[in-house]
């Protein structure tokens, strides 16, 4: 009896490439299992092997989306597989989004299974959760040890067209489609403990979540950029030189407020960024490249908008949790309101 | 952080990379950037040309929050 | 109000020359309790017939599942206002026939009767294939109105579930409990001072045309939301008097045995202090909705509560009675959870409910209706095949050529409790 063929996709520091600083390699492929590779082909036994992995940069998949995807599937095609999995990505943003993206062009173009797994909050997951299914995993790599099996053991019933129970049954992320199974408690029972957990202020999980409509209307333009007061904010993390209030380098406590009354440029001498997700190299060298402060001073003076707030506001948004940022930005947002500040303009790395 | 402060009444444009997650997440103004670790800016360039590049950006930007939407919309530069 | 139930298990029924309850096993003459349904000028024909667990038995189209109790003291008789006289009942004593039901079924009456299979896949889906079920079979008269052959066969089902209770009279009891509800000044009792109030909003269906309840014999229709005791329940002072989605409508049987109920009753006094029960209806009137619901939160109010639990009855717009029912306690500062179903379409990806609201952050669910189950043919029909095709959650060539039956959750009795009766979920 012959295994299942296998194609794996992970990304250059799970390739052992390297970190950051190898963020911007293009994809490879090699033969066998490479890294968490090894512990899937423990896990999956007699079933299925695999084959080959891709191993890609982060920063060149999702720069380079289409060339990316494009690499990526016609090195699948070549080895006609059964199955595709890719990740873990835990909570690594761009892995997770080319995970996401990638499963989805294998499952759309090669018609062929698809798995990949990473923590609910990642980016990718709210893209893809109802595209690709996609293990829920814990927000580091320290979860790899129970992320695997529970990846293994979904991937093969996918390849072997076994039927997928309800997520709670099997593990992945809510996909949008509602499925039966039988809980072990009655209803009634699973009513009274939740509401006992209500009452009693602790965390509990509804079985059904209402649908939520959150979209922000847009709110309306300048008219008169001219005289408009032009505020930046960022989740690239730039800081003052030294990192005076120590904002983290992933999942930030807080943000800060920076005074740049009298700033024309930003200086690798008097700033620096403190986001750990990226190669903070280019950062670091000019800050300007991710807060464009040169360019609108520099308009500010030539009179092209009103006046650039004194203040910009930042933080690192790199594991940070969707309930920090909300409570970080809706401070933010009253201190702009309190200072008649016109628009942002948010960058994110 | 986007629709929390455009949920307060501010205008905010979006300058980032991975816009796909930006159109996800919910934000109305969007110019896609040059690169994850320098979104103004190409270090390959020399200092004038990479100063060009971050005004046309930022120009894009400013135009983003000068024109009217009614839903999600990316100003491509 | 106190009562003490008495429970006999029985554990096989068959057919002889006398009425009784031996040993556990139910005997039955069919003559002389099918007497008082033949009276009734709408039914034509009626006879017995009976399904084990376990056996390749498909009844169907299925009415209403009853539970044969008798009480044995205490003010009133089971059923009151439907059966026996309106008499306040829920306290002295009751006995009860558990592990068995009469079920009424025969041609249909509305296009929402369901199926009880008492094997195979849709067994699983069913409490009552676990059950000893006499099953009524009915036929009405050729000429007939639809709401008056539910009557007479929702009256039918109630006398003989009541004339076989009477059989458990003078038996002694298996398992005995004592179910005990407290009174508004009792509630308030030092010992249970720190305990939370806690109250069951029970949610009835009442949207006419074959889809009523009935409370001590009253239309629940015309009837603004109130208090009734958990025992006064267990003596079937309410009653199913609605052919909805078989999946989803709460037959007597789920009435009498409510697990809500039980399951506060269970911990009332040690984790919880549950103060009582708010009965109240889903009408198709906005008025009444808003009115209703107004009113079972001034109730709740009265009451005290810190928090409740709401079970719903149907789908559809008695949604937003179940969102109406759950926000304005939420904003009183009542904590709820509340059970329902969902309808989420055959591919699971449609919307569950038809109302929301993100204050409904506890919710239980008894599974997605329209998911699509094959049923394996089975050897006996009791009752009738020709309306699979028609009835709720069938389609037009559900019924295939080989008996087997591929159709939506929907039809299967019980399938999907609003009561939190199943241990059924879906996510």
């Amino acid at each position: 009896m012959s295994k299942f063929k296998v194609v794996h996709y992970i990304n250059q520091f799970f390739g052992q490439v390297g970190g950051e600083e190898m963020a911007h390699i293009p994809a490879e492929k090699r033969k066998g299992p490479v890294g968490p590779g090894l512990a899937f082909t423990k896990n999956f036994g007699d079933d299925a092997e695999i084959v080959a992995t891709i191993v890609c940069g982060d920063s060149w998949f999702n720069e380079n989306l289409e060339l990316a995807t494009e690499t990526v599937l016609a090195m699948v095609k070549e080895e006609s597989p059964d199955l595709f999995i890719a990740g873990p990505a835990f909570n690594a943003g761009r892995y997770g989004v080319a995970c996401g993206t990638i499963c989805d062009a294998v499952q759309t173009e090669l018609g062929i299974p698809v798995l990949t797994g990473m923590y609910v909050e990642n980016p990718g997951a709210d893209m893809f959760r109802t595209k690709v299914l996609i293990v829920s995993t814990a927000d580091s790599a320290a979860g790899m040890r129970r992320a695997v099996p529970a990846m293994a053991k979904l991937a093969l019933k996918l390849v072997k067209g076994e039927r997928i129970g309800a997520s709670v049954e099997e593990g992945y992320i809510p996909d949008g489609v509602r499925r039966n199974f039988f809980d072990k408690k009655r209803g009634s029972t699973r009513a009274l403990e939740m509401l006992l957990k209500k009452i009693a202020g602790e965390p509990f999980e509804t079985e059904y979540p209402m649908p939520t409509f959150d979209r922000v209307p847009p709110m309306p333009a300048i008219t008169d950029m001219t005289k408009a007061t032009i505020a930046i904010v960022t989740s690239g993390g730039i800081v003052p030189k030294g990192n005076p209030d120590r904002i983290e380098s992933s999942s930030a406590s807080k943000y800060g407020s920076y005074n740049i009354e009298g700033v024309d440029d930003l200086t690798s001498e008097t700033y620096e960024t403190a986001h750990g997700g990226h190669d903070p190299v280019y950062a670091n060298e000019d800050a300007d490249r991710v807060i464009p402060v040169d360019v609108l001073r520099q308009y500010e003076k030539e009179g092209k908008i009103g006046k650039l707030h004194d203040w910009f506001y930042s933080t690192v948004g790199n594991g940070t949790a969707v309930a920090s940022s909300k409570k970080y930005a809706a401070e933010i947002a009253e201190k702009l309101i309190s200072y008649d500040v016109d628009a942002v303009v948010l960058t994110s790395t | 952080m986007v629709k929390e402060i455009e949920r307060a009444g501010i205008p905010v444009v979006h300058i980032c990379t991975v816009t796909p997650i930006s159109m996800t997440v919910g934000a109305n103004r969007i110019v896609p950037a040059i690169a994850i670790p320098h979104p103004l800016g190409n270090p390959e360039l020399p200092a004038d040309e990479e100063y060009e590049l971050r005004r046309k950006l930022v120009d894009k930007a400013l135009e983003a929050l000068s024109t009217e939407v009614d839903d999600q919309t990316i100003f491509e530069v | 109000m106190k009562l003490e139930v008495g429970y006999i298990d029985i554990k096989g029924i068959r057919f002889g020359d006398y009425n009784a309850v031996e040993d556990g096993i139910l005997i039955v003459n069919p003559e002389p309790l099918l007497e008082p349904v033949l009276e009734d000028p709408l039914i034509k024909s009626a006879h017995f017939e009976i399904a084990t667990p376990g056996e390749s038995i498909r009844i169907t189209p299925v009415k209403d599942v009853i539970e044969p109790r008798v009480k044995v003291e205490g003010g009133g008789g089971v059923f009151p206002g439907m059966v026996s006289k309106v008499d306040t009942v829920g306290s002295g004593k009751t006995h009860v026939l558990r592990g068995m039901a009469v079920v009424t079924a025969g041609p249909i009456v509305g296009f929402q009767e369901g199926i009880i299979d008492m094997t195979g896949v849709g067994a699983d889906y069913t409490p009552f294939s676990k059950l000893h079920n006499l099953v009524l079979v009915m036929e009405p008269v050729e000429d007939f109105k639809q709401h008056e052959y539910e009557a007479a066969a929702r009256l039918a089902g109630l006398r003989t579930a009541a004339a076989i209770g009477e059989l458990a009279r003078e038996l002694v009891p298996d398992e005995t409990v004592v179910y005990e509800t407290p009174t508004i000044a009792e509630s308030f009792k030092e010992e249970w001072k720190d305990l939370p109030r806690v109250g069951y909003v029970m949610m009835l269906q009442s949207q006419g045309l074959l889809h009523d309840t009935y409370v001590y014999g009253v239309d629940a229709k015309r009837t603004l939301s109130t208090l009734i005791s958990a025992t006064e329940v267990m003596d079937g002072a309410i009653v199913s008097g609605n052919c909805v989605s078989a999946c989803d409508k709460n037959t007597t049987y789920h009435h009498q045995n409510n697990p809500v109920i039980h399951d506060l009753l269970a911990v009332h006094g040690k984790k919880i202090n549950f103060v009582g029960t708010i009965i109240t209806n889903e009408n198709v009137y906005l008025d009444d909705k808003i009115r209703s619901s107004d009113w079972t939160s001034k109730m709740a109010r009265y009451l005290s509560l810190d928090a409740a639990i709401i079970t719903q009855e149907g789908f559809g717009n008695p949604d937003t009675d179940l969102i109406m029912n759950c926000t304005k306690l939420e904003k009183q500062g009542i904590k709820t959870v509340i059970i329902t179903d969902e309808y989420a379409g055959q591919d699971g990806k449609s919307q569950s409910l038809a109302d929301a609201d993100e204050l409904a952050n506890a919710v239980v669910t008894g599974g997605n209706a329209n998911e699509v189950v094959v049923l394996p043919p089975l050897d006996r029909v009791i009752g009738t095949l020709d309306y699979v095709d028609t009835v709720a959650g069938g389609h037009a060539g559900s019924l295939r050529p080989d008996g087997s039956i591929e159709a939506e959750l929907q039809i299967i009795t019980g399938s999907t409790n609003e009561m939190g009766f199943n241990r059924m979920s879906a996510r």
